[in-house]
């Protein structure tokens, strides 16, 4: 049972739903009734958020377009992926991306919408020894569309893999990411930061497996959601029996800007191992009242106050992007999207 | 200047201000001391603005303007700048940035333009030399990690970039050692002027040492209970408040 799968064989039965512990906080089967017939291939797609930034730009519309990205040994690429959706048909794609022994890839990855669609997205990562992966997603999806993203790392010794995550939400929006993490020093950073307004929703899941001796993994999350929109985090680590030594750091930390919008969190650690060094961190809040009193004294009207306060607590996470030129046009988004709500 | 008539004000239900007057003319330096208790912090957030401190009758006005029907920015904006017992730490936003905000934002409500970038961190630089931080400190997020003496000389960089007319300064010498106070004294005065006025509330009377007062106010119990000129904080600091407390009581 699998979003890919209800695509494929057009039986709505096969949605995640509710029942679905994972899924409960995104009910996809209870959402949809009838999966869409299958996407038309799209025409134009205009340009992507990161055209600029990228050597090279991949293009998947409508589930159609190159299926794998490699780096050689010691080679180093950055590339664009651009997965675009348009209309109200229904399509999946699978992404194979390869990562030699000490090569090293920068993925610049967009989600770009416009219709009622259902989107699917299957990625695989496959890191070598020592490989680096810089992975930034921006996901700017319709209000009408239903997307899913799902991406299954598979890191190896001393590899390091960095992903941050930016979504403005969609009608229903799944970004997930598993990784086996084999210790040997390989090194995971996986943040987030979603931004809600109207009624969207986006998913922030992450499942992370230590299998081995000394790995490392930090995450940071976080959220801003007003009107009615709902954020969801789920992120769970698990350390394996033997996977000793194992440095895991989570927070999650979320502002609700009105009563009506909601967010629902699920942080959790389970270790089976030894001499681990394991935190988790979760707040659900609103700004600091006393912090808003003293920009406002200093002459910031209310709005313009909160935006500050406001983009500061997103700006955290988002300033550990790695590649300056994706920060900076992921530092801009965020700003747009602040400003604007 | 300012002009505080008959004000009662409340925190939490509880009456704090209990029907305070006040003179502040353009151009003096009034000082406010009381002990622990007495309404001063209520006082500096009550002229600010702050939620949560009502004012259940009274008048105050600035220049002629009702200060009170005023919204925080909007009384900063006119030139009221209050100098926090404890200021903010704000993560993530840099000293620069949060000034700049901040200064743009009063020009804005007074229909000036905005300064420029450069002439904007020409300001910062020169205003940070003299009251010796280092500029870098300035790209720091404001507040977050700094010493208690650091912070009141953020809060005085802040105050001389703002440029404002009427300064409120609450314990401003509380955390400081005798040489940041010196620092932190010298900007102050440097910003007395004929068209400016300051209050400057205080429990100790060392800080009037470096900021000399025209008039010396003593607060107990919510309420002007004397009134002098600068040798008043001197037999304060001999004689302690008993005696005021009494008579408020």
């Amino acid at each position: 049972m699998s979003v890919a799968s209800a695509i494929k064989t057009g039986d709505a039965a096969e949605l995640p739903g509710k029942r679905d512990e994972d899924w409960r906080w995104t009910d996809l089967r209870g959402l949809i009734r009838q999966v869409p017939p299958d996407s038309a291939p799209a025409a134009a797609v205009g340009a992507g958020p990161f055209d600029g930034a990228a050597e090279e730009i991949v293009v998947i519309a409508n589930g159609e377009g190159a299926a794998h990205i490699g780096v050689d040994p010691h080679g180093d690429r950055t590339v664009a992926l651009r997965i675009v959706s348009r209309g109200d048909g229904s399509h999946a794609a699978r992404v194979s991306i390869d990562v030699e022994a000490d090569g090293r890839l920068t993925l610049l990855e967009s989600y770009e919408g416009e219709g009622s669609y259902l989107s699917q997205t299957g990625l695989v990562f496959s890191l070598g020894v020592g490989a680096q992966v810089e992975r930034v997603v921006l996901a700017a999806d319709d209000a009408e569309g239903v997307t899913v993203s799902e991406a299954e790392v598979q890191l190896a010794a001393e590899a390091s893999f960095g992903q941050t995550v930016i979504t403005g939400g969609a009608r229903r929006q799944r970004l997930q990411t598993t990784v086996r993490h084999p210790g040997g020093h390989a090194n995971l950073r996986l943040d987030g930061v979603y931004l809600l307004a109207d009624k969207r929703h986006a998913d922030l899941t992450t499942v992370v497996t230590h299998e081995g001796l000394d790995g490392v993994t930090e995450q940071l999350a976080k959220g801003v959601v007003r009107d009615q929109a709902r954020g969801v985090f789920q992120g769970r680590i698990v350390v394996a029996e033997g996977a000793d030594r194992t440095d895991a750091r989570m927070g999650h930390h979320a502002l609700i800007l009105s009563d009506r919008a909601e967010v629902d969190a699920r942080p959790e650690l389970e270790i089976y191992a030894d001499d681990v060094s394991c935190a988790h961190g979760n707040t659900v809040g609103r700004l600091d009242e006393d912090a808003l009193f003293y920009a406002r004294q200093r002459g910031m009207p209310d709005d313009v106050a909160r935006a500050l306060l406001t983009e500061a607590f997103v700006g955290e996470v988002v300033e550990r992007i790695g590649h300056e030129p994706a920060r900076d046009i992921a530092a801009a988004w965020v700003a747009e999207r602040l400003r604007g709500g | 200047m300012l002009s505080v008539k008959d004000l009662h004000a409340e925190v939490d239900g509880k009456e704090i201000l209990k029907g305070l007057s006040l003179e502040v003319p353009a151009g003096e330096v009034h000082a406010i001391m009381g002990p622990n208790g007495a309404g001063k912090s209520t006082l500096s957030y009550v002229l600010t603005g702050r939620q949560g401190y009502d004012v259940t009758s009274g008048k105050v006005t600035f220049e002629g303007e009702d200060l009170l029907a005023l919204e925080p920015d909007e009384r900063a904006a006119k030139g009221v700048f209050l100098s926090f017992q404890y200021p903010l730490e704000i993560p993530g936003v840099p000293a620069l940035t949060f000034i700049r905000t901040a200064l743009n934002a009063q020009r804005k409500a007074r229909g000036e333009p905005e300064v420029s970038a450069p002439e904007f961190l020409k300001l910062a630089r020169a205003k940070a030399g003299e009251l010796k931080i280092d500029f870098d400190m300035l790209k720091r997020a404001l507040n977050v990690g700094f010493s208690g003496g650091e912070k009141k000389r953020m809060e005085i960089l802040q105050m001389a970039m703002l440029s404002p007319r009427f300064l409120i300064l609450d314990e401003t010498d509380s955390g400081l050692d005798i040489d940041a106070l010196r620092i932190v004294a010298d900007g102050v005065n440097a910003l007395r002027s004929p068209d400016r006025a300051m209050l400057v509330i205080t429990h100790y009377q060392r800080l009037l040492d470096y900021i000399r007062p025209d008039r010396v106010h003593v607060l107990s119990a919510g309420r002007i209970v004397a009134s002098g000129g600068p040798e008043l904080a001197l037999e304060l600091e001999r004689e302690g408040y008993d005696k005021y407390a009494r008579a408020a009581a």
